[in-house]
C-alpha cells in the first residue's frame, strides 16, 4: 500500500473521531439528542477499532503508524503507533463507552450535552495515551485525559464529590509533574535529543540518575494504577463519581498505569527495574492482601468493588515486575478482562442503588426474590471477578501467577491468599445482598425491572466473559508481538 | 530605539490630549492608537526596516531577545488596555494621566530590557517605579489604596537605595558601569564585587517580589485599584525579571557557580511562601497576588539556570503568565464580590466569563495545551539541564502541584458550588478580546515555537 493512499491512519481516526464528536455533543442542547449522538458515536468507534483488527499485518504499516512534525525545536513529534497492546486497549476503550452509555441510558443528567461531550473527550484522551509514541505527546494525553474526568466527577458526582475528586486531581497532578521531570531527565540523555520512545530506550543514563528517573516515573504510574501506598484517592473518587465515570475510571483509566509500566517504564529503565523490582513486588503484594482485607470489611458496595480493584491491579503490577513471559501475557489479557468485568460489576451496583435506594450491604437482602435477572448477571460477573475457570479472568490470573511463580515461590504463595480473600468477600457480598431474608427496603415504586439498556450491556459482558474464558486465543495473539518485544528488552540487558 | 523614544513621547501626548479632550471616553482610543503604533514600530525595528543610528555610547544594546520581549510587552499592554478601558474611567478622574504614566513605564521597561550599563538599569527601574507609586494610590479616596502607595514607595525607595549602593561597590571594584567591564572584573572575585553582587541580588529580588523580600507585595497588590494590580503583577514583574536575568547573565555569568546556591535558596523560599500562603486566601484578588509571588519563584529558575532554555523560556513565561493573569484579573474586576464565595455559580450566571477564566487558571496551573505548560516546561528543562541542585526541581514541581489547589478552588466555586455570582455587564469588545486572549493562550500551548523562534 502506498503511503500516499492512506488518508487517515487508525490511531488518528481513533483520536480525532471521539474528539470531534465530543465537541459536537456540546452544542446538542435539545432533549436527549446529545445522549443519542454519544451512543451512536461510541458504536462507530467500536466499528473503527473492529475494522482495525483486520489490518494487523506488517504490510499495513502505513495504516497504523503516523508521525507529524510538531515541535522540531524541542525534539518532539506528534507520533502515534498502533501496536498489539495499543490495539487491545483501544478495543477496551471503544467497547467500554457504549456499555457505559447503554447501561446508564435511563439516567437523566442535568446538562446532558456537557456530560456526553466530556465523556467523549475523555475517550479521545485515552486513545491518545494508548497510541502515543513520543514521550511529550504521551504526557500531554496523560494529563488531558484527566481534565474532563475531573469536571465529570465534580459536576455530576455524589455528595462529597468536590473534596473527593479534588484529592484525586491533586494526587494525580503531582504524580504527572514528577513524571515530567523524569521525562526531561531521560530526554537530556537521549542520543539525538528527541522524545521518541525509541530514543528513550536508547538513552544512556548514568546509574544514579537512572534510579532517580525510575522512581519519578514509577510514582506517577503507581498513583494512577493505584498501587499501595498511593491508593488513598481511589475509593473516595470511585464512591463519589457518577457511575458512568466510575466505570471509565476503574475500567480504563487505571489501565493507563499498567500500560505505562509496560511501555514507558520497564523498557526505558531495564537496570533500575531489575534493581528495584523486589521493592515494587513487595509493595504490590502487600497492597493486594491489604485491599482484600479492607474489601471484606466494607459495608458499601461501591467501596467494596473499589478495593477489589486495587487488589487486582496489584497483581498486574507484580506480574509486570516479575518479568516472566507468561506473566506479562497474563497482564495483557487481564487488563482487557478486568476492564470488562468491573464495568459489569458497576452496572449491577448501579442497578441495586437505583432500585433499592441504598448501597449498604447491611441494609440489603434477598434481592434474588424480587429481581432474579439481576442476580444471575451478578453471580456470573462476580465469579468472573474472582477468576473461576471458564470465565475470562481465569486465564489472565493463571498466567500472571505462573509468571510470578518463576519470580518467587513465597511471593506467589502470599499473593494467592488474596484470591482466597477475593472469594470470601465476593461470596459474602452475594450471600448477604442477594440471598437471605428480604430486608425492609423493597424496590422503589415502579422500577422493579432492569432497564433494557442495562440488560443489553450486561448480556454483552456475560458473552465476552464466556467467550474469552473458553477461547482467549485472539487476545493472546493480538498482544503477542508486544510481549515479545517487551521480553527482548528485558533480557537484552 | 524608535519604539523606546516613541513610548516616552506618547506619554506626553497622552498628558496633552488630557487637556484638550475633556471626555474621559476619549482616553482609551488615544492610548490604544499609541500602543498599536508602538507595536508596528517595534515590528519594523525587529525586521530592521526602521533604524535609528544615534550615538548612545553603547549604553543600550538592542538585541533580538530584547526586541522580542518588548514586542510581547507592547502586545500584552494592548490587550490590557482593551480589556480594562472601562475600569480606567471608573478608577478616578485623571484617566488620561493614568495612561500617560503607563506609557512612561513602558519606556522604563525598554530601558531595563536594553540596558548595557548599570546606570541605564537604575534609570529604567526608577522610571518604572515612580509612575507605579502614583498609580498604586490612584484611588485617592480609598484608604487601602493610599496605604499601598505609601508602602510601595517606602519599600521601593529602600530597595533602590540598596541597588545604588551595590552599583557603587561594583564601580569601585571594576571602575566601570558597563556590564561587560564588570564581567571582566569578576574574574578576580574580590570582596567588593561579592558585596555589590549580593546587594544587587537583594534589590532585584525586591523588585520581582522574591522571598524573603516579598512582604510589600500582597498589601500593595491588594490595596491598589485592581486595574493597576493587573499591570503591576504582570508586565512590570516580567520586565523586572528580564532585567534580573540580563544583569546576572551578562555581568555575573562568569561567576555563576558562586551565587547560584543563593538564587536556589531564594527560589525555593519564594515558591514555598507564595504557594503555601496562596492556599489560605479567601479573596481571589489576594490569591492572585500570592500566586504572582509563586509564579515569580518559577521564573527565578531562569536566573538559576542561565542557559538557552532559560532565556527562551523566560520570554514564553512572560507571555503566558501575563496573558493569563491579565485575563484572569479582567474577569475578577467585573465581579461584584472578590471573595471566593463571590464566584459561586458563575458558570451558570456568566458561562462565558467562567469558561475564559477557567482557561486562564488552567494555564496558570500549567496544564498541557495551554501556554502555561510550556512556560513551566522550559523553566524545568533549563534547571535540569543545568545539572546542579536537583532537589530544587523536584521541590518546584511539588509546589506547582500545590498551586493546582488554589487555582482549582476558583474553578470549583464557578462550576460546582451553588450560588448567584454577580458580574457587571461586559461589552462585546471585551468579550471578543477575552476570547482572543484565551485562544492565544491555547495556540501558544500547542505551538510554543511561534514565539521562541522569533529570537533567532
Amino acid at each position: 500500500m502506498n503511503p500516499k493512499d492512506v488518508l487517515l491512519t487508525f490511531p488518528e481516526l481513533l483520536l480525532w473521531f471521539p474528539l470531534i464528536s465530543g465537541l459536537i455533543a456540546f452544542v446538542l442542547k435539545k432533549g436527549d439528542h446529545a445522549k443519542k449522538w454519544a451512543l451512536t458515536s461510541s458504536f462507530i468507534t467500536v466499528g473503527i477499532v473492529a475494522a482495525s483488527l483486520f489490518f494487523t499485518d506488517q504490510k499495513y504499516f502505513n495504516f497504523n503508524n503516523v508521525s507529524y512534525f510538531w515541535m522540531p525545536s524541542l525534539g518532539s513529534s506528534f507520533a502515534l503507533m498502533y501496536d498489539g497492546m495499543g490495539r487491545m486497549l483501544c478495543l477496551l476503550t471503544a467497547v467500554s463507552f457504549p456499555l457505559v452509555f447503554l447501561s446508564t441510558y435511563t439516567n437523566d443528567y442535568k446538562k446532558p450535552h456537557s456530560f456526553y461531550g466530556l465523556m467523549l473527550l475523555t475517550q479521545s484522551g485515552l486513545m491518545g495515551v494508548f497510541c502515543a509514541m513520543d514521550a511529550l505527546v504521551f504526557y500531554f494525553f496523560w494529563e488531558l485525559a484527566l481534565i474532563p474526568v475531573y469536571f465529570l466527577s465534580s459536576i455530576w458526582g455524589g455528595e462529597k464529590r468536590i473534596q473527593a475528586t479534588f484529592k484525586f486531581f491533586v494526587y494525580t497532578f503531582a504524580g504527572s509533574l514528577l513524571l515530567l521531570i523524569g521525562i526531561i531527565y531521560v530526554y537530556l540523555h537521549t542520543p539525538e535529543g528527541t522524545f521518541s520512545l525509541r530514543a528513550f530506550m536508547e538513552a544512556k543514563l548514568p546509574p544514579g540518575k537512572e534510579k532517580v528517573a525510575f522512581w519519578l516515573f514509577f510514582i506517577a504510574f503507581a498513583i494512577k494504577m493505584p498501587v499501595f501506598p498511593f491508593h488513598t484517592w481511589q475509593p473516595d473518587a470511585y464512591e463519589q463519581s457518577p457511575t458512568g465515570v466510575t466505570m471509565i475510571l476503574s475500567g480504563i483509566m487505571v489501565k493507563m498505569g499498567v500500560f505505562a509500566l509496560i511501555r514507558w517504564l520497564v523498557p526505558v529503565f531495564p537496570y533500575a527495574t531489575q534493581m528495584f523490582s523486589n521493592i515494587v513486588v513487595v509493595l504490590a503484594v502487600t497492597g493486594m492482601i491489604y485491599a482484600s482485607c479492607i474489601a471484606w470489611m466494607q459495608d458499601d458496595l461501591k467501596r467494596l468493588v473499589a478495593y477489589s480493584s486495587i487488589a487486582h491491579i496489584g497483581l498486574m503490577c507484580a506480574a509486570v515486575f516479575a518479568r516472566a513471559e507468561s506473566g506479562v501475557e497474563g497482564v495483557m489479557i487481564q487488563m482487557f478482562n478486568h476492564g470488562i468485568n468491573i464495568i459489569g460489576l458497576w452496572i449491577v451496583v448501579n442497578a441495586v442503588e437505583k432500585y433499592w435506594g441504598t448501597r449498604k450491604i447491611s441494609e440489603l437482602g434477598g434481592l434474588a426474590n424480587t429481581s432474579p435477572t439481576l442476580t444471575i448477571f451478578l453471580v456470573i460477573i462476580a465469579l468472573a471477578n474472582i477468576a473461576l475457570p471458564l470465565t475470562n479472568a481465569f486465564v489472565g490470573e493463571f498466567l500472571m501467577f505462573n509468571g510470578l511463580f518463576a519470580y518467587g515461590k513465597w511471593t506467589t504463595a502470599i499473593a494467592l491468599i488474596s484470591i482466597i480473600l477475593a472469594a470470601v468477600y465476593t461470596l459474602n457480598m452475594i450471600q448477604k445482598v442477594f440471598y437471605g431474608p428480604v430486608r425492609a427496603h423493597y424496590p422503589l415504586a415502579g422500577v422493579t425491572r432492569l432497564d433494557k439498556g442495562a440488560v443489553v450491556a450486561l448480556s454483552i459482558i456475560v458473552i465476552i466473559i464466556f467467550v474469552l474464558g473458553v477461547y482467549p486465543k485472539p487476545l493472546i495473539e493480538l498482544t503477542m508481538s508486544t510481549v515479545g518485544a517487551f521480553m527482548n528488552k528485558v533480557h537484552g540487558l | 530605539m524608535i519604539a523606546l523614544i516613541l513610548s516616552a513621547l506618547w506619554g506626553v501626548v497622552m498628558m496633552f490630549s488630557g487637556i484638550f479632550l475633556k471626555n474621559k471616553k476619549a482616553a482609551a482610543p488615544v492610548a490604544i492608537t499609541g500602543i498599536i503604533a508602538l507595536l508596528i514600530v517595534s515590528y519594523l525595528e525587529y525586521n530592521a526596516v526602521l533604524y535609528l543610528d544615534a550615538d548612545i555610547r553603547g549604553m543600550l544594546k538592542f538585541s533580538a531577545f530584547g526586541q522580542v520581549f518588548t514586542g510581547v510587552v507592547f502586545f500584552c499592554t494592548l490587550i490590557y488596555f482593551i480589556l480594562n478601558a472601562a475600569e480606567f474611567e471608573e478608577t478616578g478622574n485623571d484617566t488620561f494621566e493614568y495612561y500617560a504614566l503607563i506609557f512612561f513605564i513602558l519606556s522604563g521597561i525598554g530601558l531595563v530590557t536594553y540596558f548595557n550599563t548599570l546606570l541605564m538599569l537604575f534609570l529604567g527601574i526608577e522610571i518604572i517605579s515612580i509612575p507605579l507609586y502614583i498609580l498604586a494610590g490612584s484611588d485617592k479616596k480609598n484608604l487601602k489604596s493610599n496605604e499601598a502607595s505609601l508602602k510601595y514607595f517606602l519599600m521601593g525607595a529602600f530597595s533602590s537605595g540598596i541597588m545604588l549602593m551595590g552599583i557603587a561597590f561594583l564601580y569601585g571594584a571594576s571602575g566601570t558601569f558597563y556590564i561587560d567591564g564588570i564581567n571582566v572584573a569578576t574574574a578576580g572575585f574580590s570582596p567588593m564585587i561579592a558585596i555589590g553582587l549580593v546587594l544587587l541580588l537583594i534589590s532585584m529580588s525586591f523588585k520581582v517580589s522574591a522571598a524573603p523580600f516579598h512582604f510589600w507585595t500582597p498589601d500593595v497588590y491588594d490595596g491598589s485599584p485592581t486595574v493597576v494590580t493587573s499591570f503591576m503583577a504582570t508586565i512590570v514583574k516580567v520586565a523586572s525579571f528580564v532585567a534580573f536575568l540580563r544583569l546576572f547573565d551578562n555581568a555575573f555569568g562568569k561567576v555563576h557557580a558562586q551565587w547560584q546556591i543563593l538564587v536556589a535558596l531564594i527560589t525555593a523560599a519564594t515558591l514555598f511562601i507564595g504557594n503555601i500562603t496562596a492556599v489560605f486566601q479567601q479573596s481571589v484578588k489576594r490569591m492572585l497576588s500570592y500566586s504572582s509571588i509563586a509564579q515569580a519563584g518559577f521564573m527565578l529558575l531562569a536566573v538559576f539556570s542561565l542557559n538557552t532554555f532559560a532565556k527562551e523560556g523566560l520570554i514564553l513565561y512572560a507571555a503566558a503568565y501575563s496573558l493569563a493573569t491579565i485575563g484572569s484579573f479582567a474577569v475578577v474586576i467585573k465581579m461584584k464580590d472578590y471573595s471566593l464565595e463571590g464566584f459561586n455559580g458563575l458558570g451558570k450566571t456568566q458561562p462565558f466569563l467562567a469558561l475564559m477564566n477557567t482557561i486562564f487558571l488552567l494555564s496558570l496551573t500549567g496544564i498541557p495545551l495551554t501556554a502555561g505548560f510550556f512556560a513551566k516546561y522550559y523553566m524545568l528543562i533549563g534547571a535540569v539541564k543545568n545539572g546542579h541542585q536537583t532537589w530544587l526541581v523536584i521541590f518546584a514541581v511539588l509546589m506547582a502541584a500545590i498551586s493546582a489547589y488554589y487555582y482549582f478552588r476558583v474553578i470549583q466555586a464557578m462550576y460546582f458550588k451553588e450560588g448567584n455570582a454577580e458580574a457587571k455587564p461586559v461589552s462585546a469588545v471585551f468579550k471578543y478580546t477575552l476570547l482572543f486572549t484565551a485562544m492565544l493562550v491555547i495556540v501558544l500551548g500547542m505551538f510554543p515555537s511561534l514565539l521562541t523562534k522569533a529570537l533567532y
